[in-house]
């Protein structure tokens, strides 16, 4: 017995001291990194929407980005509704967002200035190929979402108050109806889990363009609504506004939405997911 | 500080006005972890005693096992949980993905292995003495391991609380497992996450309050029960 736990503790310090070793050549590798890197850039912190994010399109023009204007910027993702309470506490330079009216009374409230468009990209309703509703095809997305209150079909929504929640809210609105039941499931999580949700409950859903297809592979659900007009959804870029808070980086905010809404940074924004989907994820449309 | 001002308003506005979904929302949270606690020390109380009192090859192993899974990240317990229960998982004909049953296991899993390990190590505690004295006042073999289990009590109330703690406070396996559906599967820290992603960060902090009360209420119950079986016996005192 006592030899026993006397080899199970030379294993363990064993363990341990080959942890640390690991360890300390991770955090000797770490200054190389640093080291490629223009020595004063400069930090912007972006407060954005999951969808950005998750489709990749930060990971693809954000280097070039920090490249040009010398900045390193720091992506906070969250819901529109958080970003833009980053915006409003000043807690963030510039945001990113897609809520059209929450981003006029952003910037009416006195807390963004300059707002601009940059892109859009589009939602769609996706569910399972058994089709409870019999929505596949229908072109007007008001007729879909009639159907399926009418048939009570299973519908998860994100109803967590982001910019998605919004435009699925805005549908039903629109088609004047106030959904609720058991059929109608608010799960108030991100996109990928709503996606996620729905496959497992064989339920319909609205889901943006860009996360649909990074994840579509891992899931049954299919397409059954698309390209209507009440289905697009615009972002912009708001500069938090200076006035309100000193500390802000406007002139790093204002370079970052003037880089966005430029020829080279639609032109990036615009390529972005051919190459992995065959189509690309947003549409630019800076004026 | 405006925000933590506003929650505690918004706290107990919530409370004293009884706002029918923080009700809910309450009421399923108590009864998810109350009932994983309660299977949790159906399931560890007898397997730590017996793990501290039997003589089993490898058990040094299994306790070092338990102690480990006494750190289970709670995000790892529900995506275990999940893949037994999902459509295409093992259990998945029982559809119990994103109920309350499903919540209850992943809590189990993770509340489980605190009561054990803990019990095991309140019992280790104690010296070969309480068997002894309690056999030579002719206790049968049930009987002085009942005794034992009764010195140890104060471990395995700790072990309790302790469990309780983890699985009330835990917020990523049940947003797994649960899905935080309104009306449904939503509790108080699956609330917590979706405020504070809406920005409401005051309601947020006014339901944390609402959580933090409960536990308090709980412990508090709990330690009176202590008091009273213990009202006989002498604490320690430095004198």
């Amino acid at each position: 017995m006592f030899k026993k736990s006397k080899l199970t503790l030379i294993i363990g310090l064993l363990m341990i001291f080959m942890m640390s070793v690991l360890a300390g050549c991770a955090q000797e590798e770490a200054p190389d990194q640093s080291a490629d890197q223009p020595p004063a850039a400069k930090e912007l912190k972006l407060a954005t929407t999951t969808s950005t994010e998750d489709s990749g399109l930060l990971d693809y023009i954000l280097p070039e980005f920090e490249k040009d204007a010398n900045y390193k910027v720091q992506v906070i993702a969250v819901g529109t509704g958080q970003a833009i309470e980053m915006g409003e506490a000043g807690d963030v330079d510039v945001i990113l967002v897609h809520s059209r009216a929450a981003e006029d009374k952003f910037v009416e409230d006195g807390f963004g200035v300059d707002r601009r468009d940059v892109m859009y990209n589009d939602y769609l309703i996706i569910g399972s190929t058994e089709d409870p509703a019999g929505i596949k095809g229908e072109a007007d997305v008001l007729k879909a979402f009639v159907a399926i209150q009418e048939k009570q079909a299973p519908f998860v929504s994100r109803g967590d108050n982001s910019g998605t929640d919004k435009k699925e809210k805005g549908i039903w609105k629109k088609a004047e109806i106030t959904p609720e039941g058991d059929w109608y499931i608010e799960v108030g999580q991100g996109m990928g889990d709503t996606f996620r949700m729905a496959d497992e409950k064989k339920a319909y859903t609205l889901i943006d363009r860009a996360t649909y297809l990074a994840l579509k592979d891992n899931y049954q659900l299919e397409p059954m609504v698309e390209g209507s007009p009440d289905l697009l959804n615009p972002y912009g870029v708001i500069p938090v506004n200076p006035e309100k808070y000193a500390h802000v980086d406007f002139e790093g905010a204002t370079a970052f939405a003037e880089w966005l809404t430029s020829e080279k940074g639609q032109q990036m924004i615009g390529e972005f997911g051919v190459d992995e989907y065959g189509q690309a994820l947003f549409v630019p449309d800076a004026k | 500080m405006e925000i933590l001002v506003q929650g505690l308003k918004e706290g107990f506005l919530l409370i004293w006005q009884m706002d029918a979904e923080i009700f809910d929302v309450t009421l399923l949270s108590l009864q998810v972890s109350l009932t994983a606690l309660v299977l949790s020390a159906l399931i560890g109380v007898p397997l730590g005693a017996a793990l501290a009192l039997t003589k089993v090859r490898g058990k040094q192993v299994i306790l070092n096992t338990v102690y480990t899974l006494m750190g289970l990240p709670p995000v790892l317990a529900g995506l275990l949980v999940y893949l037994l229960l999902t459509s295409r998982g093992l259990l998945g004909q029982y559809e119990l993905l994103f109920t309350p049953a499903a919540m209850v296991m992943a809590q189990v899993l993770l509340a489980a292995p605190i009561v054990c390990g803990l019990t095991a190590r309140a019992v280790l505690a104690l010296n070969q003495e309480v068997y002894d004295t309690a056999a030579t006042l002719g206790a049968t073999r049930r009987q002085a391991t009942l005794s034992i289990m009764r010195e140890a009590r104060m471990g395995i109330i700790a072990a309790l609380t302790t469990a309780l703690g983890r699985v009330i406070a835990e917020v990523g396996a049940v947003m797994l497992v649960g899905g935080n559906i309104r009306w449904s599967t939503r509790v108080l820290t699956t609330s917590i996450v979706l405020e504070t992603r809406m920005g409401n960060f005051s309601t947020a902090i006014a339901i944390g309050i609402i959580l933090l009360t409960i536990s308090f209420a709980i412990n508090l119950f709990i330690l009176t029960l202590e008091k009273r079986t213990f009202r006989y016996e002498n604490t320690i005192q430095i004198t």
